[in-house]
């Protein structure tokens, strides 16, 4: 039946967990949409030939002037329907939520769109370019984000899409139940190349996924059909991936956040980053926030918009200055320091990285 | 073919009402006497030749971007024009056709001559108004030969604001429109409010001034919030004002925001007139009043009002947050209720009635398939984990296509066919009106179910070339394009050559108890010899047409 319906409404594979319960509500919806436009349909019909004028001349007793005894019927109908509606929406929010909350282990890769291509980042250091490698059975999160204007991020396979912006951070999450080749296509549009602007996800069992990581190529038989021709050619990891913290800890030293922040919780002129990400923080003028992605990177694009009580106003925005690729690794940094426990007065390990002395290589 | 087309032949003046005076069409001559005009069905006229034109233009925009489709790869433009030409269907369909067209035509027509009124209440702003719309699709499509525009209709930014085109003549050119707008949507509020003759009380109204009040309502809403966001989008972009575009610390999705705030309630502007051409064809063909009239009124207000809080399901996968998503998407379902209370008001109406069968109810039949059925795929869409899947892709393109071209596009055509012999004071050839029809349907569906079945299997909205396994399907909805272009190329012919050869209509050619059909088709120059009393509602069919238009009469 799955399959039937699957195939006439021509949806693609169900290639995460999530689709097929998705696909039950879709054939549910389209299949009540279809029943009750020709519903309606046939009736009118059906009345403007049983009511037409030649007929109701001959026969006077079919005529009803006003027909206002229709209301409580039409009542009823517009209750029913109002009931299948609100039903839609509890079990659409229900899955939307579902969607939307990864859970807790899941995998996290960064995603930046970019006039015309997809460009991924691991949290081990490798990076990709239009192709996606992820582990299959797994869940995996996408960070993403843009370089320039709105892109979506869409894999039609996986019933799943997510806007990536500019300035902002965005999530996703799926479960890939194969291993295979499934397309990425934009869906935002982003202007020339829009069309052009595609990818793959290629799922690889676990093991082949962790020794892709380590620098080797994966197997030629991965499975699915391809008819992409993804827009930018792919890049494999490197033999010798430098972890996405390490980036990270270059990133911040580069561009001076060290001179505030410190990374092993000694007290400075801007919180520490110590133990940071994850908590939850008072905000000046009332409310809190928690320390997720999205707060990370409002703080380094619009530092003032939200301020974390008792520090002062100082912090410069980074906004323009500071690459997508660099906010992810800082990101990561942040995360890598979830556990650190304050120790006032420890040697702080940004020592270990080599500050340039210019400002150049900023940009 | 119909029967009451045949009793008002036998009959050529039956309620007497006379021509004293002569019609409107000849009441003056000379070119100065059209383009400076007061009188409300002139201005009507002069919007009808502009609007019709603009329309044949969008469809030949849509022609090309649907020809170029027939392939996976380039077939005769490249992409930049490609771009340029689905931004300029959307502009020219959304603002030069589908909002002003029923509106500014037929309601400009009809609506003083329903209300017993000599005019609008503003002549000269309504003759103004046309001139500001006339600006505006100069500006818009000056701004396509000068750079033109790649965005879309949507205007996205940062998009917008870094593409080099000419978004800004774009923006300001869709500002002067929406100023046209609130001058028009003015005009009528005033009219309904000032102008109804004596006895004529808010129920007894014609339900087309119900939808027309409606949506001048909704247009004073939201369309400066519109207006004024294009604006920013132009001063982003030529200026880097910063708002919107996130280089600047600006927010895109604030834009989204704005964007849809007008937007969602401006997909209502498009219907809700097509709503009241509906109500009045229905109720003059079956020759009953409206099983609820109270039903089909208020409706068109709670679309007024629910309409404004739905435009988040836009949003769903922009970064909404979960909350915002889960009551957007709720109220959504309010929309679609007040609407299906109309469809069913429309059906129950026929029931009990004495139906002429005539092109204007055969258009009514296919906007019930395509109305609903667009109506209930924007449930579908509206139900979020669906959406995630459709959104931007074929599938909305669909939706809104069946809802915006089925419903107020077969509504125009309706509404062209019902009011021509009032307008014009001939009929049209009744068996070449229900082939084109025909026509129209065949080629609309075959245009854009197909597109449905795209969206399902995720081809995304906004692509000049495709995966091949798109391509079949997107033959398919070639052909029915081509179709339909010739449809409407048909029953555009068929109401031209009316013009001059059409039989003579008489007053009330259909037997309707609507106002506008006391007076003579064509109507005089000040519609009314005398102001009218009217001492029944507008759908008063147990009474005779003769007995009915003594209690809608000058006295
Ligand atoms: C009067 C009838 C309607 C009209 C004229 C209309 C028109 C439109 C238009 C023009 C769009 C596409 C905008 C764009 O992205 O370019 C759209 C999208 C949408 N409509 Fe409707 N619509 C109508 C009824 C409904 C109803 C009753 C619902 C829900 C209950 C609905 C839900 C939606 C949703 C959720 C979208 C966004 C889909 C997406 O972008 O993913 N619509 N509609
Ligand atoms: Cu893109």
């Amino acid at each position: 039946m799955n399959e039937l319906l699957r195939t006439i409404l021509f949806l693609p594979r169900q290639a995460s967990t999530i689709a097929d319960d998705i696909d039950k509500l879709h054939y549910f919806v389209i299949i009540a949409t279809m029943g009750g436009a020709l519903l309606v349909t046939l009736v009118g019909g059906f009345f403007l030939f049983r009511y037409r004028r030649t007929a109701v001349q001959k026969d006077p007793s079919r005529r009803v002037l006003g027909a206002t005894h229709a209301i409580w019927l039409e009542a009823v109908v517009v209750v029913a329907l109002f009931g299948m509606f609100i039903s839609w929406w509890v079990i659409g929010f229900w899955q939307f939520m579902a969607i939307r909350v990864p859970p807790e282990n899941a995998l996290e890769i960064y995603v930046t769109g970019k006039q015309w291509m997809w460009k991924f980042a691991y949290p081990q250091g490798a990076s990709t370019i239009s192709t996606l490698y992820v582990p299959a059975g797994r869940p995996v999160k996408l960070i993403l984000t843009s370089r320039d204007v709105i892109h979506s991020f869409y894999v039609p396979d996986f019933r799943l899409k997510q806007d990536a912006l500019p300035g902002r951070l965005s999530t996703l999450w799926f479960e890939v139940k194969e291993p295979g080749r499934y397309d990425i296509l934009c869906t935002e549009y982003c202007g020339v190349s829009h069309s052009t602007m595609w990818g793959e996800v290629i799922a690889l069992p676990p093991e082949e996924y962790e020794r892709w990581l380590q620098g080797e190529a994966p197997g030629p038989d991965v499975a699915g059909p391809v008819d992409l021709r993804p827009s930018a050619v792919l890049d494999y990891a490197p033999a010798e991936p430098v972890s996405m913290v390490r980036q990270g800890e270059l990133a911040a030293a580069q561009h001076g956040c060290l001179r505030c922040h410190t990374l092993d919780g000694t007290p400075h002129l801007g919180p520490t980053w110590a133990g940071l990400y994850g908590t939850t923080i008072p905000l000046e003028g009332g409310g809190n926030t928690r320390v997720d992605e999205a707060y990370i990177t409002e703080s380094m694009m619009d530092p003032l918009a939200r301020i974390h009580a008792g520090y002062q106003r100082i912090m410069p925005s980074y906004l323009g200055q500071i690459r997508p690729a660099e906010t992810s690794a800082i990101i990561e940094l942040m995360k890598s320091l979830r556990d650190v426990r304050p120790k006032p007065g420890a040697e702080a390990p940004w020592g270990t990285v080599d500050v340039p002395e210019t400002r150049e290589g900023r940009q | 073919m119909s029967q009451a087309t045949i009793d008002a032949d036998a009959r050529p003046d039956p309620l007497g009402v006379g021509a004293e005076h002569p019609d409107y069409l000849r009441a003056d001559s000379g070119l100065r006497s059209w383009l400076l005009t007061k009188d409300h069905k002139r201005i009507a006229l002069m919007y009808y030749v502009s609007v019709v034109l603009f329309l044949g233009l969008g469809g030949i925009f849509a022609l090309v971007l649907r020809t170029e489709l027939l392939t996976p790869e380039q077939t005769f433009i490249d992409a930049n024009t490609y771009n340029q030409m689905f931004t300029l269907h959307g502009v020219t369909m959304v603002w030069l056709f589908l909002i002003p067209s029923i509106p500014t035509i037929f309601g400009n027509f009809v609506l003083p001559i329903m209300l017993g009124a000599k005019d609008l209440a503003f002549p000269r702003i309504n003759l103004a108004s046309y001139y500001v719309f006339l600006l505006s699709a100069i500006i818009l499509l000056g701004a396509m030969l000068a750079g033109g525009a790649d965005t879309g209709w949507t205007f996205y930014v940062p998009y917008s604001t870094t593409s080099p085109t000419a978004v800004t003549w774009m923006g300001i050119g869709i500002f002067v429109n929406g100023i046209s707008s609130i001058m028009t949507a003015v005009n009528f509020i005033v009219s309904t409010h000032t102008l109804r003759a004596k006895g004529l009380n808010w129920h007894r109204m014609p339900l087309f001034v119900w939808a027309l009040y409606g949506t001048s309502i909704i247009i004073l809403f939201a369309t400066p919030v519109l207006g004024m966001s294009l604006i920013l989008v132009a001063l982003d972009h030529s200026f880097g004002l910063g708002l919107f575009d996130p280089r600047y610390g600006g927010d895109p999705v604030l834009y989204q925001h704005l964007f849809w705030f007008y937007s969602h309630p401006a997909v209502y502007i498009m219907v809700l007139p097509t709503f009241g051409v509906i109500s009045e064809i229905v109720c003059s063909f079956s020759h009953n009043p409206p099983a609820s009239y109270r039903a089909i009124a208020y409706s068109s207000l709670g679309i007024a009002f629910v309409g404004f809080f739905t435009w988040g399901h836009h949003m769903f996968v922009a970064g909404l947050s979960e909350f915002d998503a889960g009551v957007f998407g709720a109220l959504s379902m309010f929309v679609a209720i007040f609407s299906a209370i109309k469809v069913f008001t429309w059906v129950a109406t026929l029931r009990g009635g004495s139906i002429s069968f005539a092109t204007p109810m055969l258009y009514f039949l296919w906007f019930l398939f395509l109305f609903v059925f667009g109506g209930m795929t924007g449930v579908a869409v509206a139900t979020q984990s669906l959406d995630v899947h459709w959104h931007d892709t074929y599938f909305v393109v669909a939706h809104f296509h069946f809802i915006m071209v089925g419903g107020t596009l077969t509504g125009f055509l309706a509404a062209a066919h019902y009011w021509f012999p009032k307008m014009f004071g001939r009929l049209y050839d009744e068996r070449v009106g229900l082939l084109t029809s025909v026509a129209v349907f065949i080629g609309f569906v075959f245009t854009f179910l197909p597109q449905f079945l795209l969206g399902n299997a995720g081809m995304p909205r906004r692509y000049f070339t495709y995966p091949e396994r798109y391509q079949w399907l997107n033959v398919l909805s070639t052909g029915g394009a081509w179709l339909l272009g010739v449809g409407l190329l048909l029953a555009l012919l068929n109401l031209i050559v009316a013009l001059k050869w059409g039989k003579r209509a008489g007053p009330n050619p259909w037997g309707s108890r609507s106002f506008e059909w006391i007076t003579a088709s064509p109507p005089s120059k000040h519609n009314f010899e005398e102001t009218p009393d009217i001492a029944r509602s507008a759908y008063e069919y147990s009474l005779s047409e003769e007995v009915a238009h003594e209690r809608a009469k000058a006295r």
